[in-house]
């Protein structure tokens, strides 16, 4: 008898539960190195102050993150967030201004808004068939026509938006800003979703093997719609998240996010194949790639390599990625006996 | 299974724009209707910018049309191919900025243009090659890479450049020789360079993709890559190529751009990436590999680009132009698959009616 | 359930039988799949299905699992005739198709690979990855196997991923298990393990259908034996009563020499010399010559090695170290260009995959490995790719609509025909050919062994990958064995015969080794 290792341990001591872990850890580990190479040259960038920037300065494309996750892990991916989330924006910020809609509808639509860009974008992947690829990317430019259309030079300023909704920009709790703290409450509850429901896990039976997903019996398209109507929900919640941020919307709003999001998912650890990656990754991901950037920016190096190095940090995290992952693969795969890709 | 009778297929419908709907119908038929449809379209698309602009089909709208959309359709043919193989650039436009910006760059530290432009190509390549090495050698998914050299690229522009546009206070201005080329038709012809130059590369991109054995095995890699592989095509090499041939072309398109506006900032062309990808999917293209043909991306090149010309001549605002090449690249999907969707609805009816 | 013994053909017919299949017919388009086919299964009986390629098992097998529904006939469970709307009522009926290519999730744990969509819950619709962790652990201990539950199921063998598979069913309560050539991938140890899965399945009453070529597993370890041909069932008995030659007459249903005509050539220069090769981790030594004229067989298990061998040799996949030479010229390592210039050809074991682009038509199929040939100053000459397809297609009598239709819409005989075209078309001295029957329908195969034939009378040196014994036998003038990827044996034509193969392929040798 073929003689296979076997734990008999807890499971969630498991080999590979570890190697998951062990990703988020570095994560948080890389951001610590960051901010503390950083802090040596400039010690204001561990004052509360910076420390806020760091996690407010995140949270938006955290949050578009957690969606993304979502939409990644089930081999698809939603390129319209950043307008969704621009659209929502300016939407919100319009009914405050010349419809002076109380603060809490404000949330409610901003999110209404995001759910039915989802919806639609669910609608096209699963009915349709449309590559998801295909139909963001034509949703975003749709989307930014319109939202520039509504726009036209009209621009929010912070005179119109209602005190009691900015406050949720700036205010903090225990020195950590509520724009945070709401980010990270939707990544715990969504995080313990993925890990813990049927139709969660199912989403990454979809990634992992389409076929062997339908076979299963796993309702494929009713879970891709729900993944993409969160993801938009998400989006629109993060417009709305915007505006009490920024209190200044113009056609520019979210524009390029979706790029930065992906960035942010990849480093994360969410395959860009689907089947893998926690919400957790990304919005740690997120947070890592937001802390570079300002820590080049307090080390005074110039803003201009911003971008160079955040391509430059993609590249390599999917490189990284490849090779961990030909390393597991590797270390995992049985001894003896015929081999074929599962 | 060993059986070699019909199986259930339990993947969802496998072609994009152009695919054939079922295998009696001759490949040459299916990509025909598409093209004959882009024929009609952009007869439309005419006689619509014709009916509301008197200066619609004047030659100072055709050369301004060929400078306006001769750049970006230089970077669509190269897509073209990469997208055939199966996969994708969306580092396209980053490219084009950075050797702008690099001629930029070279010029302002006193360059000569030629030399300039060389380097500026060699630049190009290198990128290209970036893209191929990881995609082809290393293996990589070309979203995520190009995804990665989009935004490395470009922020290597930003920092050749930073905020400045050159020609800047006290840099010699680009030379007029060159610079004309935006103001200045083709000799005994109203046709501006840049449409010249797109024109003469469709021909020969033609020619190569639907007529010679590298062309075939273009089309073999998009389909079955394995099976390429196993006929002795080098997939991986091709690949390679193709990206570093890409580089090199929006390289020129970026050289064609500075030229044309006789100046370059860091972000020219920004975004464009995703005009390039929508013209070559309306174009025909299949996003699964191995189905489309220059012709049609030629056409949806004069169709997108009369359409905006007609659209910027109407004084529509600009960002309607942002919605009509979103719709466009949504018919080019859901036709298609709509038509597949209806067929199999009215399959199925058929199907429980009894004895069928 | 009772505990059935053995051979107990005497205990079975006092049991109501798990399943039967009642005279079911099913055509597609104009090809008669099956016409009348029936079988019955009792508890705790394995109860193996034989019959050729194209015999219409994989179409019996697609009814039982849901995938197809018969025209005619009647399918009843535990004496209820059901209709299955799909795989999922199948599987909920208790029956369970473990397919030769088992389909797992490759980023989830085994245990969660088992329980998908049925995951146990705990409070709140959560799911209990304790409890689902101690089920799983229960399954595998019914099963006797040792496999990490944890761990993704990425890298998991062949034999693993079928355990796996087989807890799946398990877990469904899977009343009846089809398993489809379990062994075809499995080294001597796995097959033993699963044999024993089998033992300790039967004993706990489910009924295991057991489809195989390999007739000594098959009279070791069932109790009955159904044989069907050409889409029709033979006869049904008890394993003691039947001898492998009966079982073989009725699969083949004539003389074996019938099928497979053979011209005695006389064998000419060395064409291909293979020496030491390796590739890590996968063969191991293995030299080989084949000369002109003769056709040389490479048996053996499946997963032994063999393709990637002949893969290694033609340079679509590098090796590790050793020569390859045509006619005495050593090839680079990792070229398939140069391989092809000296006159090889491979036509894959796959067919659908690696021998044609299923989406091109047959033309463009014919012409794929002659382009350079068919070009003149670097432009494809339409016509003479059309010529050249229409000849190889009249010459190999493949049956077609039109030249431009896709490959898709031929039978598998003739998709593999084409395959052959469009290596044939080179003219090679060489043909390196994996599997050439595999999927094809009976007339089809001898087809394809005419032409074999024929080449090596006009002087091609064949190199043939074969899990067929008897097309091994009838049609090789020499047979090397490979058994884990190594050569363990060389027989010459008269000296090689079932027995000897099969242990040199098993590894079980006896008094008579080669």
């Amino acid at each position: 008898m073929s003689a296979h290792i076997e734990t008999g341990s807890e499971p969630w001591l498991s080999r590979a539960g570890a190697l998951l872990r062990a990703r988020e850890a570095g994560l948080f580990l890389l951001i610590l190195i960051v901010v503390a190479v950083t802090a040596v040259h400039n010690h204001d960038f561990v004052g509360s102050q910076s420390v806020q920037q760091l996690l407010s300065g995140a949270a938006l494309i955290a949050l578009l993150g957690v969606g993304e996750t979502l939409v990644m892990v089930t081999r698809n991916v939603d390129l319209s967030v950043g307008s969704v989330l621009g659209l929502s924006a300016y939407v919100v910020g319009d009914l405050f201004r010349d419809h002076h809609i109380p603060v809490w509808s404000g949330f409610v639509i901003g999110i209404a808004i995001g759910a039915a860009a989802g919806a639609l974008n669910g609608f096209i992947v699963t009915v349709l068939r449309v590559p998801s690829l295909v139909i963001t990317l034509a949703m975003l430019y749709v989307i930014r026509g319109i939202d520039s259309l509504m726009v036209n030079g009209n621009t929010i300023d912070p005179s119109s938006i209602p005190s009691a909704f900015t406050q949720v920009g700036y205010r903090t709790i225990l020195g950590v800003p509520w724009l945070a703290v709401i980010v990270a409450v939707v990544v715990a509850v969504v995080g313990y979703t993925m890990r813990s429901f049927r139709s969660s896990r199912e989403l990454y039976a979809i990634g992992s093997n389409p076929d062997a997903a339908v076979l299963a019996g796993v309702p494929v398209g009713k879970r891709v719609f729900t993944s993409f109507v969160i993801s938009g929900t998400l989006a629109g919640l993060a417009g709305t998240l915007f505006l009490a941020l920024h209190a200044q919307v113009d056609n520019s709003a979210g524009s390029g996010y979706e790029l930065t999001v992906i960035a942010a998912t990849v480093v994360g650890g969410v395959a860009i194949f689907g089947g893998s990656g926690t919400v957790v990754g990304a919005a740690l991901g997120a947070l890592l790639l937001n802390t570079i950037n300002q820590a080049l920016v307090a080390s005074r190096i110039s803003a201009f390599w911003n971008e160079a190095i955040a391509g430059a940090l993609l590249l390599a995290a999917i490189g990284i990625d490849r090779w961990l992952s030909l390393r597991m693969a590797r270390s995992l795969t049985s001894a003896q006996g015929a081999h074929r890709d599962v | 299974m060993t059986s070699d009778l019909a199986s259930v297929s339990t993947s969802p419908v496998s072609n994009g724009a152009a695919g054939g709907p079922g295998p009696r119908s001759g490949r040459w038929r299916a990509a025909l209707r598409w093209e004959a449809a882009l024929v009609l379209v952009l007869v439309a698309v005419v006689l619509f910018g014709a009916a509301e602009s008197s200066t619609f089909l004047t030659p100072t709208t055709f050369f301004y049309l060929g400078t306006d959309i001769g750049y970006i359709a230089i970077m669509a043919l190269p897509m073209t191919l990469i997208v055939m193989t199966g996969e994708i650039d969306l580092s396209v436009a980053s490219a084009l900025g950075l050797s702008g910006a690099m001629v930029g760059y070279l010029w302002h530290h006193g360059w000569g243009i030629w030399p300039a432009v060389l380097v500026a190509l060699a630049v190009g390549a290198l990128g290209g090659a970036i893209n191929g090495v990881l995609v082809a050698k290393v293996g990589l998914p070309s979203i995520a890479v190009t995804i990665g050299t989009l935004t490395l690229y470009r922020g290597l522009a930003e920092v050749l450049l930073g905020s400045m546009t050159v020609p800047a206070i006290g840099d010699r201005p680009f030379p007029t020789s060159l610079t004309n080329i935006g103001v200045v038709p083709v000799p005994g012809t109203h046709m501006s360079y840049s449409l010249l130059f797109f024109l003469i590369l469709a021909v020969v991109f033609g020619v190569l993709l639907h007529a010679t054995p590298l062309g075939r095995s273009l089309v073999a890699i998009g389909l079955q890559p394995e099976a390429a592989r196993f006929v002795g095509i080098r997939v991986n090499r091709i690949k390679l190529v193709l990206y570093i041939v890409s580089g090199v072309m929006c390289a020129f398109a970026g050289i064609l751009l500075t030229l044309q506006n006789a100046s370059v900032s860091y972000d020219a062309g920004s975004g464009l990436e995703l005009n390039v990808v929508a013209i070559v999917l309306f174009g025909g293209v299949s996003i699964f590999g191995g189905r489309g043909s220059i012709l049609g991306v030629v056409l949806s090149v004069a169709i997108v680009g009369a359409l905006e010309m007609a659209l910027t001549q109407m004084n529509v605002d600009p960002n309607v132009q942002n919605i009509v090449t979103g719709v466009l690249l949504l018919l080019s999907v859901i036709i298609p698959n709509g038509g597949e969707l209806v067929r199999r609805v009215r399959a199925r009816m058929r199907r429980l009616t009894p004895g069928s | 359930m009772p505990d059935t013994d053995d051979h107990g053909t005497g205990a079975e017919a006092e049991l109501a039988p798990r399943l039967e299949l009642r005279a079911a017919s099913k055509s597609f388009g104009a090809v008669r799949a099956l016409r009348d086919a029936s079988i019955t299964l009792y508890p705790g009986e394995a109860h193996a299905l034989l019959g050729e390629n194209g015999a219409g098992k994989s179409t019996l097998v697609k009814i039982l699992g849901g995938v197809h529904r018969p025209d005619e006939g009647e399918l009843l469970i535990d004496g209820v005739t059901l209709s299955f709307s799909g795989p999922a009522a199948a599987r909920e009926a208790g029956v369970s198709i473990i397919y030769q290519e088992p389909s797992l999730f490759p980023d989830l744990t085994v245990a969660e690979n088992i329980f998908m969509g049925r995951q146990p819950l705990r409070r709140a619709r959560r799911i209990d990855r304790g409890a689902m962790h101690r089920e799983a652990a229960a399954i595998f201990a019914r099963l006797g196997v040792e496999i990490d539950l944890e761990r993704p199921a990425r890298g998991l063998s062949v034999a693993d991923q079928q355990i796996v598979e087989i807890a799946k069913a398990l877990s469904l309560g899977a009343g009846v298990m089809v398993m489809d050539e379990p062994t075809a991938a499995l080294t001597t140890v796995e097959a033993d393990r699963l044999f024993e899965v089998i033992r300790t399945l039967r004993s706990r009453g489910t009924a295991v259908l057991f489809i195989s070529h390999r007739l000594e597993e098959v009279f070791a370890t069932c109790q009955r034996v159904t044989v069907m041909r050409d889409g029709g069932f033979v006869r049904t008995a008890a394993i003691e009563d039947v001898t492998v030659d009966d079982v073989i007459r009725a699969m083949v249903g004539r003389e074996l020499s019938d099928l497979f005509p053979k011209t005695a050539t006389e064998p000419g220069d060395v064409v291909l010399e293979v020496e030491s090769l390796c590739s890590q981790g996968v063969y191991d030594n293995v030299s080989l010559t084949v000369r002109a004229g003769e056709i040389v067989a490479l048996a053996g298990l499946v997963g032994a090695g063999r393709s990637e061998v002949a893969r290694g040799v033609f340079g679509v996949d590098r090796r590790s170290s050793g020569k390859v030479k045509m006619d005495g010229r050593e090839l680079p390592n990792g070229d398939p260009i140069a391989a092809m210039t000296a006159g090889m050809a491979l036509v894959p074991e796959d067919r659908r995959q690696q021998g044609l682009v299923m989406d091109m038509g047959i033309d463009q199929n014919t012409a794929l490995a002659s382009l350079g040939r068919l070009s003149r100053s670097g432009l494809i000459r339409r016509s003479a790719e059309g010529a050249l397809a229409a000849e190889w297609t009249a010459r190999l009598q493949v049956k077609y609509g039109r030249l431009r239709d896709t490959v898709s819409t031929l039978s598998g005989g003739n998709q593999q025909k084409v395959v052959l075209g469009k290596w044939l078309a080179r003219s090679p001295r060489l043909l390196i050919i994996d599997e050439p029957t595999r999927g094809i329908d009976v007339g089809t195969k001898a087809e394809v062994h005419r032409i074999l034939d024929g080449l090596v009378a006009q002087g091609m040196a064949v190199l043939m990958i074969s899990s067929e014994l008897p097309e091994v036998l009838a049609m090789a003038d020499r047979v090397i064995v490979l058994r884990e990827g190594r050569v363990t044996a060389e027989f010459s034509r008269e000296q090689a015969d079932e027995d000897s193969v099969m242990r040199a392929a098993t590894g079980q040798l006896s008094g008579a080794a080669a």
